[in-house]
């Protein structure tokens, strides 16, 4: 059985219906890329499998792991193993990302059964992590993305997501405002994270991140559904043609 | 004990108690009073209460603190209602005219005080409605150092505390000052601290609200030449509980600053007040003033009164003042659930996140562990 299997997904915003029909299948281990013009629902699909209340799902499945998805709060999807890295961290002031990442992994342990990691192992584990994404070790005790570069911001959820180690991954946009060194970072980050009992779902909007982040899959998003599917070299023929082709294709089907 | 203090004490009572008789309870059509009914408290039946404040039992050398009765009669004619006016404020004329005895500290000149000197009020209703009058009376030396805390708890029923502390800071002197409150959950608590500031002088207010029914603090400070003035508070009120907070700060002379940061949580059907009044007198040159009240407001059913009060007479001085009123927000809550932080923590690790200016300002470690726990539990018994 697949890792995420998503059936005739439909969802809306404020009464505009976003996605259309989405059908997916993910298994462990697979990268899946999902590419599209701006408004094509890229970042509404990703919201709704982390559980974002702004959008609501009006037909369709989503099974995670056995489970029903759709039925889980934002904080049981996370112990449960989805992670999302977000299109714009949130800045929150007054937590430090030390304080912050011990209370996430804490409670996802304590889901799991385990015990709280103690202090020792957790500080060892978060200074390996954040060695990975080339990290100032200062970030630590400052406050959460709070006064952090854009590029910062983005390299702290790649290393959220290696602490906290997900089944399932979720980026969104994470290229997005990075120059070509901090996409690097990013995408070393992540490519080091790639494991067969992982599977990632990257959302964005150019190729530029799939040289870096090589995709099993593509899958390309217009109008709320998957008009096309394909391997790598899918990101490569969109480089070239741009989405001009697909929004043809749409128009005529 | 000479006759002299007995006679000032009485002759104070008396004309404490004539202001008490002419001023009655304010009502809310006075304009400090606006927002905050002592109906209550006028309408409730107290029986007298007596007893002093627990402190330290053993003082540092430099700290000497005895009964107010027992004071040198000549500082305190000197000092005592001195500074906190019973003319306008009728609870202060209450306090005045019915205080049983009081505390009377002194710290020397040049002393340094390292450890904090704690006095805890605690009140008990034992059955009937309690009334009780503290007051203190604090002469800190020129080139002194010291921490108070006063913390004011009780252990049930229906109570009125109604305290007036007095501060006297000498020239030069630096001063850390924390109130607790912390009282019972019918409790009625009205304060007044009135503080005089010598040149120089640095002077840190840190006043923690988390108790009572009804509350009201007024915290008042003149400044001279080259003080630096801090006033630090934290409120935070569930319930239906009423917590008002009137601050006056005034710049009586040239360069000096003053920085004030209040921070309220409200939850439930709580309401809040803060006015505050700062005050730039004409030879007060050179003043840099900044007011800040943020509200963090946690239900639709709590109220809460904001308001700036700055008049200004000198023409070279920096003023600033802003007040804010909010949620939590939503998308940062989103954010800590999304990795893996339950709704409830997400929330108290905000509001937390409110307060965490306050608290880390708070030097005494003691005092911040407990008001870390103070929160946690407050936060706790809040979403029933």
């Amino acid at each position: 059985m697949s890792l995420l299997e998503i059936k005739n997904l439909h969802a809306s915003v404020a009464g505009r219906e976003i996605l259309k029909g989405i059908d997916l299948s993910i298994d462990a281990g697979e990268v899946h890329a999902i590419m599209g013009p701006n408004g094509s629902g890229k970042s509404t699909l990703a919201q709704v499998l982390s559980g974002r209340d702004l959008y609501q799902v009006t037909a369709g499945e989503v099974v995670y792991n056995g489970k029903d998805l759709l039925e889980m709060s934002p904080e049981d999807r996370a112990r449960e193993g989805i992670f999302m890295a977000f299109q714009y961290p949130v800045e929150i002031p007054g937590v430090s990302n030390l304080y912050f990442l011990k209370a996430a992994l804490n409670a996802i342990r304590k889901h799991q059964g385990l015990s709280d990691l103690d202090a020792m192992d957790f500080l060892a584990l978060v200074k390996e992590r954040m060695a990975l994404m080339e990290m100032d070790q200062s970030l630590l005790n400052r406050a959460v993305n709070t006064g952090f570069s854009g590029g910062e911001k983005k390299r702290n959820e790649i290393f959220q997501m290696a602490v906290l180690e997900p089944k399932l991954a979720i980026l969104d946009e994470t290229d997005s405002g990075l120059d070509i060194d901090a996409l690097k970072i990013v995408a070393n980050g992540v490519n080091a994270l790639r494991s067969p009992a992982r599977a990632m779902i990257v959302v964005t909007h150019y190729q530029r991140l799939l040289n870096y982040i090589v995709p099993d899959f593509v899958h390309v998003l217009a109008e709320g559904r998957i008009v096309k599917s394909g391997g790598k070299e899918l990101a490569l023929e969109l480089e070239e043609s741009g989405y001009v082709g697909i929004e043809e294709v749409v128009a005529s089907a | 004990m000479t006759a002299a203090p007995t006679s000032f004490l009485e002759r104070i009572r008396e004309d404490a108690k004539q202001r008490f008789s002419a001023l009655g309870y304010p009502t809310t059509h006075d304009e400090d009073w606006r927002f905050t009914n002592v109906a209550p408290i006028a309408r409730a039946k107290f029986e007298g209460r007596t007893g002093l404040p627990a402190c330290p039992a053993e003082l540092p050398p430099g700290v000497e603190i005895s009964k107010l009765t027992e004071a040198p009669p000549d500082l305190l004619e000197a000092h005592l209602a001195r500074y906190a006016s019973f003319q306008n404020n009728a609870f202060v004329a209450l306090n005045t005219a019915n205080f049983h005895d009081g505390l009377f500290i002194r710290i020397a000149k040049g002393a340094v005080i390292e450890d904090p000197i704690e006095l805890v009020f605690e009140s008990s209703a034992n059955g009937h409605p309690t009334i009780a009058h503290p007051r203190t009376l604090i002469l800190a030396g020129p080139d002194s150092q010291a921490t108070i805390i006063e913390s004011y708890t009780g252990n049930g029923g229906h109570y009125f505390t109604n305290a007036v502390t007095e501060i006297v800071a000498g020239d030069h002197s630096v001063i850390d000052h924390y109130k607790l409150q912390t009282e019972s959950a019918h409790a009625f608590h009205v304060a007044t601290m009135q503080v005089q500031l010598g040149r120089d002088t640095n002077f840190r207010s840190h006043s923690l609200s988390f108790g009572g029914a009804l509350v009201r603090n007024d915290v008042n400070a003149v400044l001279s030449q080259g003080c630096e003035c801090t006033l630090n508070g934290l409120y935070l009120v569930a319930g239906e509980q009423h917590i008002d907070n009137h601050t006056t700060i005034d710049h009586a002379k040239p360069h000096a600053a003053s920085h004030e940061l209040y921070k309220g949580i409200l939850a439930g059907r709580s309401s809040a007040v803060f006015n505050g009044k700062i005050l730039v007198r004409k030879d007060a040159q050179k003043t840099d003033a900044k007011q800040t009240n943020k509200n963090l407001v946690l239900s639709e059913d709590a109220v809460i009164n904001t308001k700036p009060e700055l008049q200004i007479l000198a023409d070279d001085v920096r003023c600033t003042h802003g007040a804010t009123i909010g949620q939590l927000d939503t998308e940062a809550i989103f954010y800590l659930q999304s990795r893996g932080i339950g709704l409830a923590d997400a929330r108290n690790l905000l509001i937390f996140a409110f307060a965490r200016d306050i608290v880390d300002r708070i030097k005494v470690a003691s005092l911040r562990e407990q008001l870390e726990q103070i929160l946690l539990e407050k936060l706790h018994g809040s979403r029933n």
